[in-house]
């Protein structure tokens, strides 16, 4: 392996599909030993992104380096290194749990003591190991997605390519999930993950956000919040629905949407807003209870860089990376 | 190639078949069902074809010539009716393929010694049967003459009269001349050419359908491997299919299996090459269960049945057709289970079609491990 600081390069990667670009000329680079998010809607691309990188689908433009190997030449020798985790789930639903297992320890050459040794320890971890010998079909959603990550981490991967993973997943799992993650992250190893869940990007070293088969930009999740032009404001309100038409399209206001409990809005100028915000709901005889500013959430970021005027605007997208 | 990695395919879809009703179903009932199907189904044998008679005159020498026929396996005389309208109505609605009529004046004609003529009626929708009724017909009528002549001619007081020649005939290999004798190491051949590429069809395709492909072709599993491991199972399902259906042969259907037991696996390893060869191809290519296992079932059973020799004698085909049959491995298979069976041959005897048959798994062996790409669309 190449002493890059790099764990994943990707550069210009384009691929297209009958009447979709679906990656169009796609860059960035994950380092070593960092999880990396990307985050995006259903279509952004983020999929064949990753099929791209795990060397089941060959791009039509660009090149991309994983574990210093470049997927054009050496996309076999680097799947020794890579474990992939698709987003639809790849496991045989008529074997067992340790049947799996096996299957995918075998295929890397994991020999059969380390095999033993550590599914026991991820399986314990999953809170799996009392499901060893169930059908893999009969699992829940959420023990199907730890088994898929258990038969990925067999192999000691150097990188990880996770699409989704926690998809559908219940809660307890996603836990088990993650702290398996953070495990891997301290031996060490690489994750590149895409995730529909914002509170998980949130928790991503870096995250870039895919739109359209473009990266609208790529930063750490802090930066990215601090870099949103203006402030977000939370109006605590129990029938969101006629505020949100009422303040659509109002001056000084470039994104309102709906969340768990009321409205957020990205504004320019928050103080002078809140209390024009009261006096036009109460004109216009609704109601609401609490309008304060809060901290921008990826979610915030995102509805804004894809809606807002953030993102039809080169200049301060190009600010936001710079960050 | 990795053995381990290999071994892990081959294991895997052992497991699955195993626990897959579906596959269960193919592998042992779809192979019995078929024998009992072809077995009973397809026979070339023509006999109790439906006789109605009518007889006009009703003499003791109408009905003694009348009794031969009732006394032949070939003919079942089923009526005897009154009228000839009656007669062309069981013609027209299918209750008996031949209507004899015997003329009003055949003991009087007889006794003056005048030829007499019997009138027979075909139904000729049905030309292997007509044809083959007709010359039984004619044998019997031959028979009945060659007897009246006889008794005649004793009657005439030159005792001990004996006809000048006779054909001793000895039929080898199928001493009695059943069609099922022949048709039977046909049907184990067909049913292998069906079992065999249906079997691999689903294989690959069910992985791109469920999914399960997209996470094998991320690991260092190389196409070969994949394709190896899926085969090898299936060469040992289908050794053991063929034998299942060869004792089926033997035991129920009382084929004799003149010849040995290694000649018959060699010869069914290699068609087993070629079909488990070429369904794993339509898998790769088909991407969908459904659309492989129909392109297989097309693409085997009709040339197996039509093209093999399995129904018609591949040396009576034009020469056209006969060239065709060439690239139908089938026929080679077919002529080798025939001759094992029923002849006892070697492999040296057989060379030519065993050369046929080593060439077409070759050729596809090498073309199923070409085919599979590691990549998604």
């Amino acid at each position: 392996m190449s002493g890059s600081e790099n764990a994943i390069e990707l550069n210009g990667l384009t691929k297209s599909f009958p009447g979709v670009r679906a990656v169009d000329g796609l860059s960035f680079a994950v380092r070593r030993g960092e999880i990396f998010g990307l985050v995006g809607p259903d279509g952004a691309g983020k999929t064949t992104t990753m099929r791209m990188l795990a060397g089941v689908l060959a791009p039509d433009e660009g090149s991309a380096t994983v574990a210093g190997f470049d997927l054009a030449r050496d996309a076999e020798r680097a799947k020794h290194r890579i474990s992939y985790m698709p987003q639809r789930f790849g496991l045989y639903e008529e074997l067992t749990v340790d049947e799996n297992i096996r299957f995918y320890a075998d295929l890397f050459g994991v020999p059969r003591r380390e095999r033993e040794e550590r599914s026991a320890e991820l399986l314990k971890a999953a809170g799996m190991a009392e499901f060893r010998s169930r059908l893999a079909g009969k699992l829940s959603g959420g023990m199907k997605q730890k088994l898929g990550l258990v038969c990925a981490l067999i192999h000691t991967p150097e990188v990880m390519l996770l699409d989704e993973p926690t998809n559908g997943v219940d809660p307890v799992s996603r836990r088990d999930f993650w702290r398996i993650l953070y495990t891997l992250l301290d031996q060490g190893v690489t994750i590149l993950t895409t995730t529909a869940y914002l509170d998980e990007a949130e928790r991503c070293h870096r995250v870039a956000l895919l739109h359209e088969g473009r990266m609208l930009f790529c930063d750490t999740p802090a930066n990215l919040k601090a870099s949103l032009p203006g402030a977000v404001l939370s109006i605590v309100c129990a029938d969101p629905r006629p505020v949100r038409d009422l303040l659509a399209g109002t001056e000084g206001i470039s994104t309102v949407m709906i969340v768990g409990d009321g409205l957020h809005l990205v504004v320019r100028d928050p103080q002078r807003m809140i209390p024009e915000l009261r006096s036009r709901i109460a004109a216009a005889g609704l109601s609401c209870d609490a309008i304060e500013q809060v901290a921008p959430s990826i979610e915030d970021l995102f509805v804004e860089a894809v809606q807002g005027d953030w993102g039809d605007n080169g200049h301060e997208r190009d600010r936001g990376g710079e960050r | 190639m990795n053995w381990n990695r290999l071994c892990a395919m081959a294991r895997k879809e052992m497991i699955q078949i195993r626990r897959d009703a579906r596959s269960i179903g193919i592998v042992i009932a779809m192979p019995i069902v078929m024998m009992f199907a072809f077995g009973y189904g397809v026979s070339f044998d023509t006999k109790h074809i439906p006789v109605y008679v009518y007889d006009q005159e009703k003499s003791q020498q109408s009905q003694d010539f009348l009794k031969r026929f009732q006394a032949s396996v070939y003919f079942k005389v089923v009526k005897t009716v009154a009228s000839y309208p009656e007669l062309v109505r069981a013609i027209d609605t299918g209750d008996c393929q031949i209507g004899l009529v015997v003329p009003p004046d055949f003991s009087r004609k007889l006794r003056s010694g005048r030829k007499v003529s019997v009138q027979a009626i075909f139904d000729g929708t049905d030309s292997n049967s007509a044809s083959l009724g007709m010359s039984y017909t004619e044998a019997v009528a031959l028979a009945h003459s060659q007897q009246l002549q006889l008794e005649w001619l004793q009657a005439r007081g030159q005792g001990a009269a004996r006809l000048p020649l006779s054909v001793d005939a000895r039929t080898w290999f199928n001493e009695n001349l059943e069609s099922m004798v022949t048709i039977v190491p046909g049907v184990v051949a067909m049913v292998m050419a069906v079992v065999g590429t249906f079997l691999t069809s689903l294989t690959v395709a069910r992985e791109w359908e469920r999914g399960t492909m997209e996470q094998l072709i991320s690991t260092p599993v190389t196409p070969l491997e994949i394709m190896l491991g899926k085969l090898v199972p299936y060469v040992v399902i289908g050794l053991a299919d063929t034998s299942l259906c060869a004792v089926m042969g033997v035991w129920w259907f009382g084929v004799p299996f003149r010849g040995e037991i290694w000649v018959f696996l060699l010869s069914t390893f290699l068609f087993l090459t070629v079909v488990l060869s070429l369904g794993y191809f339509f898998s790769v290519v088909a991407k969908t269960q459904l659309a492989a296992s129909q392109i297989s079932l097309i693409a085997t059973f009709l040339p197996a049945f039509l093209l093999s020799g399995f129904v018609y004698p591949i040396d009576q085909m034009p020469p056209l057709v006969q060239g065709i049959t060439h690239a139908v491995p089938a026929r080679y298979y077919m002529a080798i289970l025939r001759n094992v069976f029923l002849k006892g041959s070697s492999v040296v005897t057989m060379w030519q079609d065993f050369l046929g048959l080593a060439i077409f798994a070759a050729l596809l062996g090498l073309a199923a491990t070409r085919v599979f790409r590691k990549k998604l669309a």
